[in-house]
């Protein structure tokens, strides 16, 4: 028997991460230079979020599948063109600041009061998506914390398997210490899932699914609510890329033999 | 004036504390120390009494929540009981390792305090002022933050300080109530990976770093990724190194599948992986840059085997890198290492 599951998922924009990146200071704060020029990707363990999602949607007939996204709209627009490709959902665009540096804080509560004012939300159906970690901040803080303001005390993170079972509990598998993944049975929805990677691979391109997504999408980004950010008490007294740059010594001519002896010996060595 | 609670949760024993958690002491102690401040520590377990007889000689006041409820690491029973902690303690600065039992709810039990968290912390810093470390963008920025909001928590990245050894004996702990709320959540147990052997391990000296270069053409024109299974097995096994991979090479085999079998994406370091702290690493096969350097941030001595000697990962990121076949280098390097065993 299938459920009807209403999934939100929770999901920034980052620099692709094959970017150099250098700190600047701006008026608001520490910012990237060039910040708004960089090529921008949805954040990956976001997107796992949203193909896992879109997934378990697609199983269970009924389900609903929102995007909600807090970046500068231009950027969002951007980003949009590509990933309106792999998946159907209906976007819920944010239009703020773009970055790793502003407070989670308050972009959890931006995000909460946007989820909880959703048109035809049932918050009893409410799965909550998002990745565990951002690719900007990295805090794993922001998912738990819409929770939290949402009431939802069911929450897991490190996310890699959910299985939905016909009485509406899952079973979900999270990253743990040593490789290994925790096993935990919840009752059902509501919940919050913090993925990682998952186990899906990223979907091919559909320009079908792109066009059904692009004629909700590009409305969405013209009403797009402008979100602003409190720092929260939050300042930074440097803001820094790491200096430290080893002398590589690049050995060129020795034998299979003599690398190896020279490794057991470093191997070996305090 | 500030008053500091460090959280901590015991092991799967369910009465030792975590090395992460001893961590977290130890970074307490010292910044209690450094701004004359009272310190708690409150520890979450099964049986948390036999849990804080390692702590009695650490001179902080021990609040203790036990029980079977805390045997397990859930969010609804863990940030209960940390919330309970943090309300006893009354702290202005909350430290906590950053494990995953505490990484899932110190973010709510900060919210539900009306507090702040700021998470991945490196280091501690400050007299006057707390200062906290911590990485941005997968470990491409380093900061220096402050807050001047109360309560702070702050999670501690494992291996950022020394492991607290005071000396055991009865400790003197006040047991806290809390009071649960309806659990919906039951943990079944740990799963680890069905394919091959436990390959990820933490507490490794040395990481090994595989890259897709294994399962390329070799100079006979074919591939030899089974020979090269072997190969890493063989290394992981005589010297107990934790196994790291590219994204690459886990990707090869698509759909969870990889190319070699004992790899999954937990293995995976770099952008959208890991970022392990060991002693030593040992890369092979890795012609990436940004990623692997990212990746391999927090380890200390780098030594590589590649065949590019032109790689841009290398220069100026590796101690040394042996420009070689991985092949035979291993092969001979597994032979020497079993050698040494016998």
């Amino acid at each position: 028997m299938a459920n009807v599951l209403h999934i939100v998922v929770c999901a920034g924009i980052v620099p692709d991460p094959l970017q150099t990146l250098e700190p600047i200071t701006t008026p608001t704060g520490p910012g990237l230079k060039n910040e708004m020029v960089l090529p921008a990707v949805l954040d990956p363990w976001a997107a796992s979020a949203l193909y896992e999602a879109a997934a378990l949607a697609s199983k269970n007939p009924g389900s609903k599948l929102w995007l909600v996204s807090l970046g500068p709209k231009a950027k969002l627009q951007q980003v949009m063109m590509t990933v309106a490709q792999k998946v159907a959902f209906e976007l819920v665009p944010l239009d703020g600041p773009i970055g790793g540096f502003p407070d989670a804080h308050s972009t959890a509560a931006v995000l909460a009061e946007t989820i909880a004012a959703l048109p035809g939300l049932d918050r009893e159906k409410l799965l909550l998506f998002g990745g565990w970690e951002s690719a900007t901040r990295g805090a794993g803080v922001t998912l738990q914390l819409v929770g939290e303001r949402l009431g939802i005390t069911d929450q897991f993170q490190g996310v890699d398997q959910i299985d939905l079972r016909d009485d509406g509990s899952f079973e979900v598998l999270e990253r743990v210490e040593g490789g290994k993944h925790q096993v935990s049975i919840c009752a059902g929805a509501p919940a919050v899932l913090g993925w990682a990677t998952g186990n899906l691979a990223e979907p091919r391109n559909n320009p079908q699914v792109g066009m059904a997504n692009m004629r909700t999408i590009m409305p969405a980004l013209a009403k797009a609510k402008v979100a602003k950010l409190e720092a929260n008490g939050l300042s930074y007294s440097s803001v820094s890329l790491p200096k430290q740059q080893r002398t590589t010594r690049v050995v060129k001519d020795m034998t299979p033999d003599q690398i190896a002896a020279e490794l057991v010996e470093w191997i070996g060595a305090e | 004036m500030e008053s500091i609670l460090v959280l901590t949760h015991a092991d799967e024993s369910g009465s030792a504390l975590t090395k992460a958690s001893l961590e977290a002491v130890t970074a307490g102690i010292d910044l209690a120390s450094r701004l004359s401040a009272p310190l708690t520590i409150g520890i979450i377990a099964a049986d948390a009494a036999t849990a804080a007889s390692s702590l009695p000689s650490s001179g902080a006041r021990l609040l203790a929540i036990s029980g079977e409820a805390f045997a397990q690491a859930r969010y609804a029973s863990d940030a209960a009981a940390a919330e309970a902690l943090c309300r006893a303690a009354s702290a202005t600065i909350v430290l906590a390792p950053g494990t995953s039992r505490f990484a899932r709810i110190a973010a709510g039990v900060a919210h539900r305090l009306g507090g702040f968290v700021d998470t991945h912390i490196t280091a501690l810093s400050g007299t006057d002022n707390i200062e906290a470390s911590r990485w941005f963008y997968r470990q491409r920025i380093e900061a220096v933050l402050s807050r001047g909001a109360r309560p702070w928590f702050l999670l501690l990245d494992a291996g950022t300080h020394a492991t607290y050894a005071g000396e055991p004996g009865p400790a003197q702990i006040e047991n806290i109530s809390v009071e649960l709320p309806a659990l919906r959540t039951t943990v079944s147990g740990f799963r680890a990976p069905t394919q091959g052997a436990q390959t990820i391990r933490p507490d490794a000296k040395i990481l090994f770093v595989a890259g897709a270069g294994w399962t390329k053409k070799q100079p006979d024109g074919q591939a030899h990724v089974a020979e090269a299974g072997e190969l890493i097995l063989g290394f992981l096994h005589a010297t107990s190194a934790s196994l790291g991979s590219s994204k690459s090479l886990v990707d090869q085999g698509g759909e969870g599948n990889s190319v070699l079998p004992f790899l999954t994406h937990l293995n995976q370091i770099g952008q959208t992986g890991a970022t392990p702290r060991h002693a030593k690493g040992l890369s092979t096969c890795c012609h990436g840059e940004e990623p692997h350097v990212v990746g391999w941030r927090f380890i200390g001595s780098r030594r590589a085997i590649s065949l590019d000697p032109n790689c841009g990962w290398t220069r100026g990121k590796a101690d040394v890198v042996y420009v070689a076949d991985a092949f035979p280098v291993m092969a001979k390097l597994n032979a020497l290492l079993e050698a040494a065993k016998t």
